[in-house]
């Protein structure tokens, strides 16, 4: 097994299939916190669930209204597992610890080339730790 | 992270356990993001406000809140709910949804909460000074506070600004702090932006190479209080953007303008102008017009008035404000004439926070590079970008 240090945003484990975005992502308006499919027209992940995913993606963008859309897609059951981010802003930060999803940011090596669509890993937000 | 005796006293429920709660918030936050010491804020607003965005689970964590006895200790404005809380029955809004959306509002009013719905919160009175701190989370808000008045906010997630507002604190980090307040970005303006959409379309265009950085434009030789709202919001929907600066334009710009040139640069040319257009339109035929994203200003309602007077519509044409302006529309005759005309004023509300996807609309029209940018994810609707006059036209 191999493991990543990062920093912890929100803390507890969380394990799922990876699923990978490369580009800025915003929950409000492009995610439906229904069913957790991603609806941003233009998205590489438009019409892909990331319910009980580990879903890594660089940063958040877009509106602040996403902390609530984070907190809904978890009292709605189709949250993902975890978040990895290179870096978490306070929209995202607020909603995976409101909403207690497990998230990490600045992982000490690069995940973008590391993490594969499909594989399976631990992220642990209490320790700060990814495990491959 | 440094607290004071109070803050410390706050976080161990002295307080009560709401304040605690937020407290804790707060405090995680801090961590995150190296803060250093909580410091105090003259102003909060509040985002997470329609029912559609927020749905059950936001209502019962409001709800939570207001229970404990949550009070906000500084002014904090509120931003626009899914609807018109006093006319939505005339805009095809379903009871259980303006129930839902009305018990959102009487939980923020409990917590002392202005009930202005309004994206605009600095043209109705919460109007921070250069420097203040403050903690706001509306995107288009917080960039206008930040660039145009040269306050000082992050972008602050809706239940991050609560517990802003009922702590009155927030961690120091981020653009609190003045080395974080510096460009990163040269925009090179080489075309003249004439109307609010050209400005949107601008930050359209910026927003998605920007991502969450400060740019630096230098080229925009003219422009008005309306103009930049619709350049902050464009960018702040298609990026993270929190804080720009404009040349002889904005209060800090001047303090950046001698090492502007080491920055990474970026054009923006007629061609990217035409292009940033193209891409936030799929459809010529719109069929339903909305304008007020961010929120009209008494000015842009005025315009409209002039341009609409004595015509008649032929497609539904929505105009978006705040209560606030609605009262002076009244008082100047604007409304009637728009009225008039066929156009429907709606206050409290904004076209992507609200139902639009329920009705049969296929295209919507819009000036707003940021309703553009939201309408077909959140409203599931086509969209035709155009300018203010190209709308009319079109409406006509």
């Amino acid at each position: 097994m191999k493991t990543i240090k990062a920093r912890g945003i929100s803390e507890g484990i969380g394990k799922g299939k990876v699923i990978i975005l490369k580009e800025p992502f915003g929950f409000y308006g492009n995610v439906d916190q229904k069913t957790g499919i991603i609806i941003e027209r233009g998205n590489p992940l438009e019409g892909v669930c990331i319910k009980d995913k580990v879903f890594v993606f660089p940063s958040g963008k877009g509106s602040t209204v996403g902390s609530y859309v984070i907190y809904a897609l978890k009292k709605n059951l189709v949250a993902p597992a975890a978040i990895i981010n290179l870096e978490t802003e306070t929209i995202v930060a607020t909603g995976v610890i409101l909403a207690g999803i497990p998230c990490v940011d600045k992982p000490e090596e690069d995940i973008f080339k590391i993490l594969k669509n499909g594989d399976v890993i631990e992220v642990d937000g209490t320790k700060g730790e990814i495990r491959i | 992270m440094y607290l004071t005796n109070e803050e410390e006293g706050m976080l161990k429920g002295e307080q009560g356990q709401v304040i605690a709660k937020c407290m804790k918030l707060l405090l995680r936050l801090g961590e995150i993001y190296g803060a250093d010491r909580m410091i105090k804020i003259s102003s909060s607003q509040a985002a997470g406000v329609s029912y559609k965005s927020i749905g059950d689970p936001g209502l019962e964590f409001l709800k939570g809140f207001a229970n404990e006895g949550a009070k906000v200790k500084v002014p904090t404005f509120l931003n626009p709910a899914g609807m018109d809380l006093e006319n939505w029955k005339n805009f095809g809004i379903f009871d259980n949804f303006a129930e839902k959306q009305l018990e959102i509002i009487n939980t923020f009013k409990k917590m002392g909460i202005i009930i202005t719905c309004s994206c605009t919160p600095y043209l109705l009175g919460n109007l921070p000074r250069f420097g203040e701190h403050i903690a706001w989370s509306e995107s288009s808000a917080v960039s206008f506070a930040n660039s145009v008045i040269g306050a000082r906010t992050n972008r602050e997630g809706g239940p991050s600004a609560l517990a802003a507002a009922i702590t009155g604190r927030t961690p120091n980090y981020g653009f609190h702090i003045d080395e974080n307040r510096k460009p990163n970005f040269l925009i090179k303006v080489n075309v003249d932006l004439k109307t609010n959409s050209d400005f949107g379309a601008l930050g359209f265009f910026v927003g998605k190479i920007v991502k969450n950085k400060v740019p630096f434009f230098v080229g925009i030789k003219e422009t008005d209080t309306d103009k930049l709202k619709s350049l902050g919001a464009a960018m702040a929907a298609s990026g993270g953007i929190a804080l720009y600066h404009v040349l002889n334009k904005t209060p800090e710009a001047e303090k950046y303008k001698s090492t502007s040139d080491n920055l990474e640069k970026i054009e923006f040319s007629e061609k990217d102008l035409k292009k940033s257009y193209e891409e936030l339109s799929d459809s010529q035929n719109p069929d339903l017009i909305v304008v007020g994203c961010p929120h009209a200003s008494i000015s842009e309602i005025e315009y409209l008035t002039k341009k609409l007077k004595n015509k008649k519509l032929k497609k539904e044409f929505w105009i978006y404000t705040s209560r606030t302006m609605k009262m002076w529309a009244d008082r100047m005759g604007y409304t009637k004439i728009l009225e008039c005309s066929g156009a429907k004023i709606i206050c409290d509300s904004c076209m992507v926070v609200s139902p639009l996807e329920e009705t049969n609309f296929e295209c919507v029209g819009t000036n707003s590079g940021k309703a553009a940018k939201y309408l077909p994810g959140f409203c599931k609707k086509k969209v035709f970008f155009g300018n203010l006059d190209s709308l009319i036209e079109k409406a006509l």
